[in-house]
């Protein structure tokens, strides 16, 4: 009963955003205020039937209902409450239900936090939006329903959910990615609809930067937490695979960058308009992109849950019609928005168009690396695999650049930066950022070009993030005064600046300085790695709720200290009939120490895996850090302080604020 | 020359250097890092290149696994029915690594036939990319064995 309320649920929901894609867009563009009016009370109902389709899945799981086909495919009744609940996005169906959730909840947040806007420019947007969620409902009813029964044949138990799955990093993980991919049709929506009606202006720009920030900064969450869930969980302690399912989440997250930084420009001085559209665009068509090589089974991993052409060839429609469309649309009104700001060669808005060259360089390389294997799949022009060492010699310098760029551009200025200002700006940070690096590069105990420059770059950002920040914060009455008077906005772009700096660090220390031995060893024995003295002490074996496994006991010294004593496993779930690695960890902020096994060789020798990974924790913890910035520019007072003025206004009945109020 | 036309002029600079940069280290990666795959028949008839990244995968051979007693070296071989090749490989072997399953090696094919590999993927691994063997197999099998393949690409479903 309850399952086809769900799809009942759905199918109105599909109903609402018809409606919503077409009622008050018609009313934006003939001008009648009675069929504008009707855009909020549509995303309203959208999201809540969405919602209750949702809250039917989850009880489905719940209650084991196992004639519900899609329940029945990735639960058990063995499995913990919690996985349970996890499991509502563990395979393709539930997942795809999430997305939607998540798209008619930004919807529904666009819709609350508008009020300020023009009602021209709302009724569009959402309009926008509810185009995109047509596209969405239909897939997931057509090809992709999760409420399907398996009736009269109910299954007595479910097949179990892939035991991979069954992780915390899976309960965050998809809804953080997903909050990120969908996030960015928020500003993909506000560029279609300045594009439909022309007004490319700095509020346009200032109306979809803070969206564009949080869904950034959930999209950096979400790719932190699948690293981090890859490097435990996978159990072989690698961060980064170059995956292509990790590359798909990668490239909206690097053009979205770009638009973050292009829409600042746009936004202060009204220039790259045309560009920053454009990015947008891309953005969201990335995001999608993202999501059709996941789901589509183009690509054979642990996120494509099945291979259905259907639905690859469903998803790949609604790419191109969105990507032609708005190119289209793109291509008859940019022309008409142009500009005229003048801004030297040398100056932040120079230094922020190279930062996009940059990254829209990397996207382009990562999409290539990607794609490139595919396509010649589907030509049927050969099998080939493009590894990681591409991605390393070609991601890395782009990195080291972005980073280097990124230091010289924090002293620059709107307009025109004068060279010799500049370069005295410079010259202090510059030394003291070569210092450091050395410094570091002596503690880890040896000279590598690359690693120095990796560092070197790291360094460079941490110095000139705080330097800047050191002027900025000067005041007559003190410097808690001063750092207490900068904006959050500006707080926001020195976490987001120091999180990349951390990452940077993260990332070359960790590749370059950390250790890695596969070794045999029977009860008794020790191995180095790095300056840890790891001792097997014996195998054992226990019962968890859903699997049996047998565990290694593993005794870490550090000079003769006994420091961690860590317990890998190797798991067994019998419903699956999966083997499942689970390493063990000794975590700390500045190394980890990684302990797993792998097969038993002979009488009690084992085959073992022992890491040593400095830094590695700076990975997740900067990407946290360059979230926190995110959440923190979009809590800027001025959004706030502006929407006051602009009420004030209205109440008064004059016209819009007489003087702005810059940050 | 206009100030505005300098500029622009100035910005395409700038984005052709990036597109060039970007189009130089591409075709240069690429060059060294394009691993092809190569079922067992093509390398058994010789068809694979020495001493070059490739990829290999079939299924691991019933009975073929060795192992060294003393290290974590271990020889098997993969077959696709038709013929099979050799393969050397030092580490741990992923979990859901046995005889008669799929597997890829990542590796580089010796003067004496022998593959070295670097890295063996099986199911359960996010690299792991089963549709070549269950091709490979498709290609080589005739009758009884085409089942089997047909069973490999099915396993494919996680």
């Amino acid at each position: 009963m309850y399952p086809e309320l769900g799809q009942l649920a759905l199918i109105l929901a599909l109903l609402l955003a018809v409606l919503l894609s077409v009622v008050p867009l018609t009313g934006a563009l003939t001008g009648r205020d009675g069929l504008q009016a009707f855009a909020r009370p549509l995303a309203s109902g959208m999201f809540v039937f969405t919602a209750l389709a949702f809250a039917v899945l989850t009880h489905a799981f719940m209650v084991d209902d196992f004639s519900v086909t899609y329940v029945a495919n990735n639960s058990n009744s063995m499995l913990p409450w919690y996985f349970k609940f996890s499991a509502v996005w563990g395979g393709h169906e539930g997942s795809l239900l999430l997305w939607i959730l998540m798209l008619t909840g930004w919807t529904l947040a666009v819709a609350i936090f508008s009020r300020k806007l023009p009602a021209t420019m709302v009724s569009q947007v959402l309009s926008v939006m509810g185009m995109i969620c047509v596209g969405f409902f239909l897939f997931i009813i057509v090809t992709s329903n999760p409420f399907d029964r398996l009736l009269p044949n109910v299954p007595a138990d479910g097949q179990d959910l892939n035991p991979l799955l069954q992780d915390i990093g899976l309960i965050m993980h998809p809804p953080m990615l997903y909050m990120g991919y969908v996030g960015f049709s928020v500003a993909f929506a506000f560029a279609i609809a300045a594009l439909i009606n022309g007004r490319l202006d700095a509020a346009w720009a200032r109306w979809s930067r803070p969206w564009t920030t949080i869904a950034w900064s959930f999209l950096t969450i979400g790719i932190a937490l699948g690293s981090w869930w890859a490097y435990y969980e996978l159990g072989w302690g690698g961060w980064w695979f170059w995956d292509p399912v990790e590359n798909a989440s990668l490239l909206p997250w690097l053009s979205g960058t770009a638009l973050m930084h292009s829409l600042a420009v746009t936004e202060k001085r009204g220039v790259f308009k045309s560009w920053t559209v454009l990015l947008a665009i891309v953005s969201f068509a990335l995001s999608l992109l993202g999501t059709f090589l996941v789901r589509s089974g183009v690509l054979t991993s642990v996120h494509a849950f099945a291979s259905d052409p259907e639905r690859g060839s469903f998803l790949l429609m609604l790419l191109g019609i969105t990507v032609i469309g708005s190119l289209m649309l793109y291509a008859f009104r940019a022309p008409v928005v142009h500009v005229r700001s003048r801004y030297g060669s040398m100056s932040r808005e120079i230094f922020l168009l190279l930062n996009n060259v940059l990254l829209v360089s990397a996207t382009l390389l990562v999409a290539i690396g990607t794609l490139y294997p595919l396509i010649l799949d589907y030509l049927d022009a050969g099998k080939l695999s493009i590894g990681e060492p591409f991605f390393n010699t070609t991601f890395s310098p782009l990195a080291v650049a972005a980073g280097l760029l990124l230091g010289v551009g924090v002293f620059s200025r709107w307009k025109k930066t004068d060279v010799g200002f500049l370069a005295r700006k410079l010259l202090w940070p510059l030394a003291v950022s070569l210092v450091a690096s050395a410094a570091i590069m002596i503690s880890y105990g040896g000279f590598a070009p690359w690693a120095f420059l990796g560092v070197f770059a790291a360094v460079w950002v941490a110095v000139a993030t705080f330097w800047d920040l050191w002027d900025k914060s000067s005041s007559r009455q003190g410097r808690w005064y001063g750092l207490k008077r900068l904006s959050r906005s500006y707080w926001g772009m020195v976490l987001g600046h120091l999180g990349v700096a951390m990452v940077m660090a993260g990332a070359t220390v960790v590749s370059n300085y950390g250790v890695e031995r596969d070794v045999r060893m029977v009860p008794g024995d020790s191995a180095m790695v790095g300056d840890y003295e790891v001792v097997f002490v014996g195998i054992g074996e226990r019962r968890g709720p859903n699997f049996t496994a047998q565990y290694g006991s593993f005794n870490v010294f550090l000079d003769g200290k006994l420091v961690a004593d860590l317990h890998p496993e190797k798991r067994n779930y019998p419903v699956g009939m999966s083997v499942m690695t689970e390493a063990d960890i000794d975590a700390g902020l500045f190394r980890d120490v990684f302990v797993a096994i792998g097969e038993q060789i002979s009488g009690d020798a084992w085959a073992i895996r022992l890491q040593y990974k400095p830094l590695v924790r700076w990975l997740w913890l900067g990407s946290l850090v360059m979230a926190i910035g995110g959440f923190l520019a979009i809590a800027d007072k001025r959004y706030r302080i502006r929407a006051r003025a602009e009420d004030r206004s209205v109440a008064a009945g004059s016209a819009p604020a007489g003087k702005p109020v810059e940050a | 020359m206009h100030p505005i036309r300098k500029k622009r002029l100035t910005i395409i600079g700038f984005l052709l250097i990036g597109l060039a940069l970007a189009v130089g280290l591409t075709t240069y990666a690429l060059r060294q890092n394009i691993n092809l795959f190569y079922d067992p028949t093509e390398i058994a008839a010789g068809n694979a290149p020495v001493d070059v990244r490739i990829r290999a995968g079939g299924m691991v051979e019933e009975g073929s696994v060795l192992r060294d007693t003393e290290s974590l070296k271990v020889n098997f071989r993969v077959t696709d029915f038709a013929a099979s090749v050799p393969i050397q490989y030092e580490g741990i072997l992923p979990d859901l690594f046995a005889e008669g399953q799929g597997v890829v090696a990542m590796g580089r094919l010796n003067a004496d036939g022998l593959f070295i590999a670097d890295q063996v993927l099986a199911k359960h691994d996010e690299n792991y990319m089963p549709p070549e063997v269950a091709e490979a197999l498709e290609r080589s099998s005739k009758g009884v064995h085409r089942a089997d393949a047909g069973k490999a690409a099915e396993t494919v479903d996680y």
